[in-house]
């Protein structure tokens, strides 16, 4: 991935920015410009406003990865999922400090900020969100997910390839 | 002097490896070198864990914890001596991950254990100037030892960010002073992997030295004894330091209880004494006295008078958790798992 486009999605990679049709109220992530959920699609052409997601969801199906992609040889086995997020929007991500084997469908997740990658050992590392178990080591509230005011200064064109319905 | 903390969090990585597992590797008596430097467990990042990762939640939990607009920080600074950059800096990162980016300055600090205290200072005095509303001082590490040196029975990974400000203060900063001399205790390179250290010398010349003048040049100044703390908090750079430091200038066993989290946890470099200061806010009542004495190789020392005010006992800790829980829990994990997580294996290529 190259350097501009990731930084293009910092605000979807590091805040869980979206977007939110004033109309519908319906939350997309990553951001829209037009709602498709509206009847006629025009109407909501400007009604969309920047929407953080909490970061806080739930496990919908999973995968454990024992063949690693590269750049994640170190983290196998590892937990891949797909979590629904308490504003609606469904989201793939990495499930971390867990044991795979205690990872099952419905597991409450929250958002955490980890690295991604990096570009070899010279390059620029990538940071985003991955998740975690929502219910910390003795079962409180843990420090993970967004502030509670996240700035709402993001581009809502809408990031590449999710123009489609 | 009118600023103070008005928010903390700490975030330490989950796992954890004993003195003993690393010693079965170096023929060492693990155990005992871990009880003779009293401490138990280090913490151990996961691969994709970082300084700027672990600052960035931290100072998400501060931010929660205090109900702070991430738009009103008007300053960020990093103290760590484990960037995971050269060049380009951490606090770009965390301001952005906790939405605080663009009207802010910030910067990443270096002085090997004492930058975050450091940057706690340069919070106080833009905050006190009224050049800025509030100021994050981070100190985090993910300091490694050399393989079989003694370092690597301490070496950790934590940190602790403090949001400084003027208004709803959960913890004023009476005064702060600073004890500053060159002194090559430990140090390393430009390129170096590990770092280096003059074995011995790292005690009487220079923690000992520094945080005991540090300490009584603040206690001088305002015109206090030991027994007039309710909490101390010392540099940890094992367990033993801090405990005979604190036995030197005279403060008791009960007074350095909630400060002293290395035994548990390692040595956190630059979020060590700020980790300790968080234990104590986290059982701290109102009206009560603390003194915090950082210490940094190369070396210099920084100490700070505080006092909770009325507003501790209001303070909303119950998002994220307490400084208790990271002491007491965790994955234990075999050398092997940590020597991966760390990059310790030579995987070939480059």
């Amino acid at each position: 991935m190259t350097i501009a486009r990731f930084w293009r999605e910092t605000p979807q990679r590091y805040n869980l920015g979206g977007a939110k049709c004033t109309v519908c109220q319906t939350v997309y992530f990553p951001p829209r410009s037009v709602c498709p959920s509206c009847a006629q699609h025009r109407q909501s052409i400007g009604k969309l406003e920047p929407f953080h997601l909490s970061g806080e969801g739930e496990v919908v199906t999973f995968s454990v990865v024992h063949d690693a992609a590269e750049g994640f040889e170190m983290q196998v086995p590892y937990v891949l999922a797909i979590v629904r997020t308490r504003e609606g929007p469904q989201l793939t991500g990495q499930v971390v400090d867990v044991d795979p084997k205690e990872v099952k469908i419905g597991l409450k997740v929250r958002a955490t900020f980890r690295k991604l990658r990096e570009e070899g050992k010279a390059g620029v590392i990538h940071y985003g969100y991955k998740f975690a178990p929502a219910e910390d080591w003795d079962g409180r509230p843990p420090g993970r997910g967004m502030p509670a005011h996240v700035p709402s200064e993001l581009p809502t064109r809408p990031a590449e390839g999710s123009a489609r319905a | 002097m009118e600023a103070g903390i008005v928010s903390y969090g700490v975030y330490v990585p989950r796992h954890r490896i004993t003195p003993t597992e690393i010693g079965k590797v170096w023929g060492v008596d693990g155990a005992g070198m871990g009880a003779g430097l009293n401490v138990h467990r280090k913490s151990v990042p996961a691969p994709d864990e970082d300084t700027i990762t672990i600052s960035t939640e931290a100072l998400r939990t501060a931010l929660i914890r205090g109900a702070i607009d991430p738009q009103e920080i008007g300053a960020l600074y990093i103290g760590s001596e484990s960037h995971p950059y050269a060049v380009k800096p951490s606090a770009t990162v965390v301001a952005q991950a906790v939405g605080a980016t663009p009207n802010l300055t910030a910067a990443d600090y270096e002085f090997a254990c004492k930058a975050g205290t450091a940057a706690i200072q340069t919070c106080l005095g833009l905050v006190g100037a009224k050049m800025v509303r509030y100021g994050v001082a981070i100190g985090t590490d993910t300091s490694q030892g050399a393989p079989g040196d003694a370092l690597e029975y301490s070496a950790s990974a934590g940190g602790a960010a403090l949001i400084i400000g003027r208004e709803r203060v959960i913890a004023r900063v009476e005064d702060t002073v600073s004890y500053t001399t060159d002194t090559p205790d430990f140090w390393r390179r430009e390129g170096q992997r590990y770092p280096s250290h003059s074995g011995r010398f790292t005690g009487e010349p220079a923690y000992f030295r520094h945080v005991t003048e540090c300490a009584h040049r603040m206690m001088e100044r305002v015109h206090t004894t030991p027994a007039d703390y309710q909490h101390v908090v010392f540099h940890q750079p094992n367990g033993k330091f801090p405990q005979r430091v604190g036995k030197q200038l005279g403060f008791t066993e009960a007074q350095m209880r909630h400060g002293l989290v290395t035994p548990f946890i390692g040595n956190t470099y630059s979020g060590a004494a700020l980790i300790g200061l968080a234990n104590v806010l986290d059982h701290a009542k109102p009206s009560e006295r603390i003194l915090m004495v950082g210490y940094g190789s190369g070396a210099g020392s920084d100490a700070f008078d505080l006092t909770t005010t009325e507003e501790i006992a209001q303070f909303d800790r119950s998002f994220g958790p307490p400084v208790e829980q990271f002491l007491h829990n965790g994955i234990e994990i075999p050398y092997a798992t940590y020597a991966k997580f760390r990059g310790k294996i030579n995987m070939g290529g480059e």
